[in-house]
C-alpha cells in the first residue's frame, strides 16, 4: 500500500480527479457536517428558490452524528454514519458545487452519474473508528440549523483526517474493487 | 429472603451503559487483532489498523468507541428468591440508561413513536429489555448497546424442517450478502434456530452476549458455526473495503420448535461487539 495521500480543503474539481478508487488519504483544512434532517431542510430550501446558509462551493461534506462532547474536548466521537439515507439529496446537493463527500456504504447509481458529471469524490471513514476520527479534529462550529442538535450543518477544522476513496470522479468503485480478489463463495454452491 | 434496592440496580445499570460504549470486551479485541494478522488485503489491513487502535484509545479516554452508542438491550435474569424493594425494576433499568447516557456523554437515538412523530425522547429510554425468572437469590444483568448500522441488516426466515441444514447455510448467507459491507464489518454473527419467528429472533441477539471464542456446546452446532464462518470470510467483503476478514465468529443459539417448522434468525453485530455484565 502507497503511501496516504495529503489533501487540503477547500477541494476543488481539480483535486478530485486526481484521486482514484482505493486511494488512502488524509484530509487538513475544513469539512462541513450534514447529515439527514439537515439535507431535507437544505433541498426544501432550495426548492422554495432560497439561498443556502453554507457555500458548498469546493466542499466537502461529513455525513455525522457525534456523541456529545465532553468538558473542554472540541467534538465527542465522530464516525462516519450511512451515506446511502442521504442519496435521495445528493445530486442536487453535488449541483451546490460540493466536491468531496464523506460517509460509509454504498452509493445510488444516480449519485454515482452526479458524481462523474460534477468531478466529486466519494471517500469511506472506516465505520466505527469514532474516537480515532475524533483526534483529527480541532474545532466544532455550528454553521446552520443549531436547532438539530448532533444533526446540524457545522465546520469541523481536521488535521490528517484519515479516509480512503471508494468512489473515484470516474465512476470507479473499491467497494467492488476491493472485494473482488477475496471473493471465493457462490451461495448456489451451498 | 434477600432484598436489593432499586437504587443498586440504577447506579450498576449506569455504570455499565458507560462501560460498554468504552470498553470492547478484551475477546473481541483479540479477534481484531488475530483478523489483523491474517487479512490479505492490504486495504483491509489499514482499515483493521484503524479499528484496533480505535478501541485502544476508547478504552484509554473513556472515549464512546462509536458515536452509534446503540438502542440499549437488558437481559436480565431474577433469581425467585430475591425481593426487589423500593420501586419498579423496569422504571429501575431505564433510570439507569437515563444516567448512564447522560452522564457518560452518549448519544441518545431513540425516538419515543417509530412511523408518525419519531420524537427523540433525549435520555436514550426506554431499554429493550427481556426478563427471565430463575432458580436463586441474585440478579443478573447484562446491558448490550445495539447500532442500527448493523441491526437493519439483520432478518428472520421462516425455513420448513425439509430445508434442513443446507436451508439455514442459504438463509444465513443471504443476509450476509444482502448486508455486504454495509454493517461495519468485521460483523459478529448471531444466529437463532428453532422456536417461534420472536423466539428465533432473541436466541440470535442472545448468542451475541457469548464471548466470541466459545463455540456452542453441542458438536454439531460447533460444526455449523465454523462452516458458516469460513464461508463469510470467503464472500470478499472483509473489513468494509473488501478482504478476508469480513467476520470473527458466527453464535449460534438454538431452542425446541414446532414439528411443521425451522425459524432462522441473524443479527449482525458491527464490530462494535459491546456488553458488560454484572451480578448483584
Amino acid at each position: 500500500m502507497a503511501e496516504s495521500i495529503r489533501i487540503t480543503t477547500p477541494f476543488t474539481e481539480e483535486d478530485s480527479r486526481k484521486l482514484k478508487a482505493g486511494d488512502s488519504v488524509l484530509i487538513t483544512g475544513t469539512i462541513i457536517s450534514a447529515r439527514d434532517a439537515a439535507h431535507k431542510a437544505m433541498t426544501e430550501a432550495l426548492a422554495r428558490g432560497e439561498k443556502l446558509p453554507v457555500d458548498w462551493n469546493n466542499q466537502i461534506v461529513y455525513y455525522l452524528g457525534p456523541t456529545p462532547a465532553k468538558p473542554g474536548d472540541p467534538i465527542g466521537s465522530c464516525g462516519p454514519t450511512t451515506s446511502g439515507r442521504m442519496d435521495a439529496y445528493t445530486p442536487t446537493m453535488l449541483a451546490q458545487g460540493i466536491k468531496g463527500m464523506v460517509g460509509k456504504g454504498s452509493r445510488a447509481p444516480e449519485v454515482v452519474e452526479a458524481m462523474k458529471k460534477y468531478g466529486v469524490t466519494y471517500f469511506a471513514a472506516v465505520g466505527g473508528a469514532a474516537a480515532l476520527i475524533a483526534k483529527s479534529v480541532k474545532s466544532y462550529t455550528v454553521l446552520a440549523y443549531p436547532e438539530l442538535g448532533p444533526e446540524a450543518v457545522a465546520a469541523l477544522e481536521v488535521v490528517d483526517f484519515p479516509a480512503i476513496v471508494v468512489i473515484d470522479s470516474e465512476g470507479n468503485n473499491f467497494y467492488d474493487i476491493g472485494q473482488k480478489p477475496y471473493k471465493n463463495f457462490d451461495i448456489n454452491n451451498i | 429472603m434477600r432484598e436489593l434496592d432499586v437504587k443498586v440496580i440504577t447506579e450498576n445499570v449506569a455504570e455499565m451503559c458507560k462501560e460498554a460504549a468504552y470498553y470492547l470486551p478484551d475477546d473481541v479485541y483479540r479477534g481484531l487483532k488475530r483478523g489483523r494478522e491474517t487479512e490479505k488485503s492490504p486495504v483491509g489491513q489499514i482499515v483493521l489498523d484503524q479499528i484496533i487502535k480505535n478501541a485502544e484509545i476508547a478504552k484509554a479516554e473513556d472515549r464512546p468507541y462509536c458515536q452509534d452508542t446503540g438502542m440499549t438491550i437488558v437481559f436480565v435474569e431474577i433469581g425467585q428468591d430475591l425481593h426487589i424493594v423500593g420501586g419498579y425494576l423496569e422504571d429501575a433499568i431505564n433510570a439507569g440508561i437515563a444516567k448512564g447516557y447522560t452522564e457518560g456523554y452518549l448519544r441518545k437515538s431513540v425516538v419515543a413513536e417509530p412511523l408518525f412523530n419519531r420524537k427523540n425522547t433525549q435520555n436514550n429510554t426506554p431499554g429493550v429489555i427481556y426478563t427471565q425468572i430463575v432458580p436463586g437469590d441474585k440478579l443478573s444483568i447484562t446491558v448490550a448497546p445495539k447500532g442500527f448500522g448493523s441491526e437493519n441488516k439483520s432478518g428472520v426466515k421462516m425455513l420448513v424442517p425439509a430445508d434442513g441444514v443446507k436451508g439455514v447455510k442459504k438463509a444465513v448467507m443471504e443476509i450476509i450478502l444482502h448486508a455486504s459491507m454495509n454493517p461495519c464489518p468485521p460483523m459478529v454473527v448471531g444466529v437463532g434456530i428453532g422456536g417461534t419467528m420472536d423466539r428465533a429472533a432473541l436466541l440470535s441477539k442472545k448468542a451475541l452476549t457469548r464471548s466470541i471464542d466459545q463455540r456452542n456446546p453441542m458438536p454439531e452446532y460447533a460444526k455449523l458455526e465454523e462452516e458458516l464462518l469460513e464461508m463469510i470470510n470467503q464472500t470478499g467483503i472483509g473489513p468494509q473495503l473488501g478482504g478476508t476478514t469480513s467476520a470473527l465468529a458466527v453464535n449460534i443459539e438454538w431452542g425446541p420448535t414446532h414439528i411443521a417448522g425451522l425459524p432462522v434468525a441473524v443479527t449482525i453485530c458491527c464490530h462494535a461487539m459491546r456488553h458488560a455484565h454484572r451480578v448483584l
